[in-house]
């Protein structure tokens, strides 16, 4: 029975052969080193007019907006010699370095992940379209050329599109130690008053840690009135707003009043959207009201004297 | 251990000394106000600095208290509540509602002699 079958298959194979003489996957001649010669040397005698079309599909594709067409040429360049090279030495260090180098320069002009993976699979599209031009009378070697193509090309993708990713994490990684860094400063303006500006974006990590600065800083100035300035928050959800609600109820067990001020338009729109009751809180349009309200409560007045008279 | 209740210029000061029962709390609200009324205190402050810990029993104990001695016609105010004591409060999502607080005994009394200098 399995003879019989594999009889059968080799036939079968035979019959195949008849109909495609060169099938894919076995070259019977041309080992895939020699086709990727072939084909780094028709891509280096292209070089000029692929590199042109390719920059020229990436401006079509409005890929690297925030780049101009000269540098978008000129990365183009190098990106497309060290895609032949890599192709012909099959080694990707080169590419890699290239790659993490290349994505150090454009991350901070703001291109994107899409854009970087967009215009690698651009380069890719564009080279195999050249190869069906030239291949297009013997479609046996255009499938084995394709055949080495094919794995070089998209482990070249692979390798400059993780490149970019990774490059772009450790920045991230680095903006979120940095941000933690800052630590939010408890001040005191006035006896018994403290001013706790609250700047970005607040997890619940950092609202904790917030939390218990506030507090400890209540303790050891012997503050009364606390003014939280919040105008650098952009965006607040329930979460953070609880927070907030938390850490005035906090502070009150301890004896000082909360003024929280700043909040904007969009902030109050919010809130008053998903329901958190905010009611209990002070709350005073700007840092400078804020302030003042804290100053009446502790019974300070404020007097502005002319200098001509002193 | 009975918490010791004092009398300074018309106000009671009962100063926990230790960390205290449920059986103990009671003592002190029965204990407080019956002195109250007793004594003619114009303001209650009871002093918690000591407590590292404040559950739901003891929160709710502390807003009784400062409601009879309300309804005795007396401020109550805790002072000297730490600040993770604070925190782990709000965390649990107990609350003293409406019972006024102040940093330490000093700072109590002051807020004391405010509203009785209003009243």
């Amino acid at each position: 029975m399995a003879k019989n079958n594999e009889t059968k298959s080799k036939a079968e194979n035979k019959e195949d052969e008849a109909k495609y003489p060169n099938i894919p996957g076995q070259p019977p001649d041309e080992s895939t080193a020699t086709l990727l010669r072939e084909l780094v040397a028709h891509l280096r005698q292209k070089r000029s007019e692929l590199r042109e079309e390719w920059a020229n599909r990436i401006q079509e594709a409005e890929l690297l907006t925030a780049m101009t067409k000269e540098e978008i040429l000129a990365e183009a360049t190098s990106v497309y010699d060290n895609y032949v090279e890599a192709l012909e030495t099959g080694t990707y260090e080169a590419l890699q370095s290239y790659a993490r180098n290349l994505s150090e320069r454009i991350i901070p002009r703001g291109v994107e992940t899409h854009e970087v993976i967009g215009i690698v699979l651009l380069l890719r599209d564009v080279l195999a379209r050249s190869l069906f031009a030239k291949y297009r009378d013997n479609f046996s070697k255009l499938n084995r050329i394709l055949d080495a193509y094919e794995p070089a090309a998209n482990r070249i993708a692979n390798t400059v599109s993780v490149g970019f990713v990774q490059e772009r994490e450790r920045v991230i990684r680095e903006q979120q130690e940095a941000i933690r860094e800052l630590s939010t400063p408890v001040l005191q303006v006035r006896e018994r008053l403290l001013i706790l500006p609250i700047i970005g974006i607040i997890d619940s990590k950092r609202a904790q840690q917030l939390t218990e600065q506030l507090l400890q800083g209540i303790r050891k100035n012997r503050a009364k009135v606390v003014v939280i300035d919040i105008t650098g928050v952009a965006a607040m959800d329930e979460k953070v707003a609880n927070h907030i609600v938390q850490t005035v109820d906090a502070a009150r067990l301890l004896g000082a009043g909360v003024i929280v001020t700043g909040l904007s338009t969009e902030i109050a729109q919010t809130l008053v959207t998903i329901g958190v009751d905010l009611t209990k809180i002070i709350t005073v349009g700007d840092l400078q009201g804020g302030i003042e309200e804290a100053e009446r409560k502790l019974g300070y007045q404020v007097q502005q004297v002319d200098p001509t008279k002193s | 251990m009975r918490v010791p209740i004092l009398q300074q210029g018309g106000y009671l000061i009962a100063s926990v000394q230790s960390s205290l029962s449920d059986e103990e709390l009671l003592q002190l609200r029965d204990d407080l106000v019956a002195r109250v009324s007793t004594v003619r205190a114009r303001g209650v402050v009871i002093d918690v600095t000591v407590l590292d810990v404040m559950d739901s029993f003891a929160t709710r104990i502390l807003r009784d208290i400062a409601q009879m001695i309300k309804l005795r016609g007396a401020p109550t105010v805790v002072v000297g509540i730490q600040p993770e004591v604070a925190l782990a409060m709000v965390q649990l999502g107990l609350s003293l509602g409406n019972l006024e607080t102040a940093l330490d005994l000093e700072e109590g009394l002051t807020l004391l002699g405010e509203h009785t200098k209003a009243d």
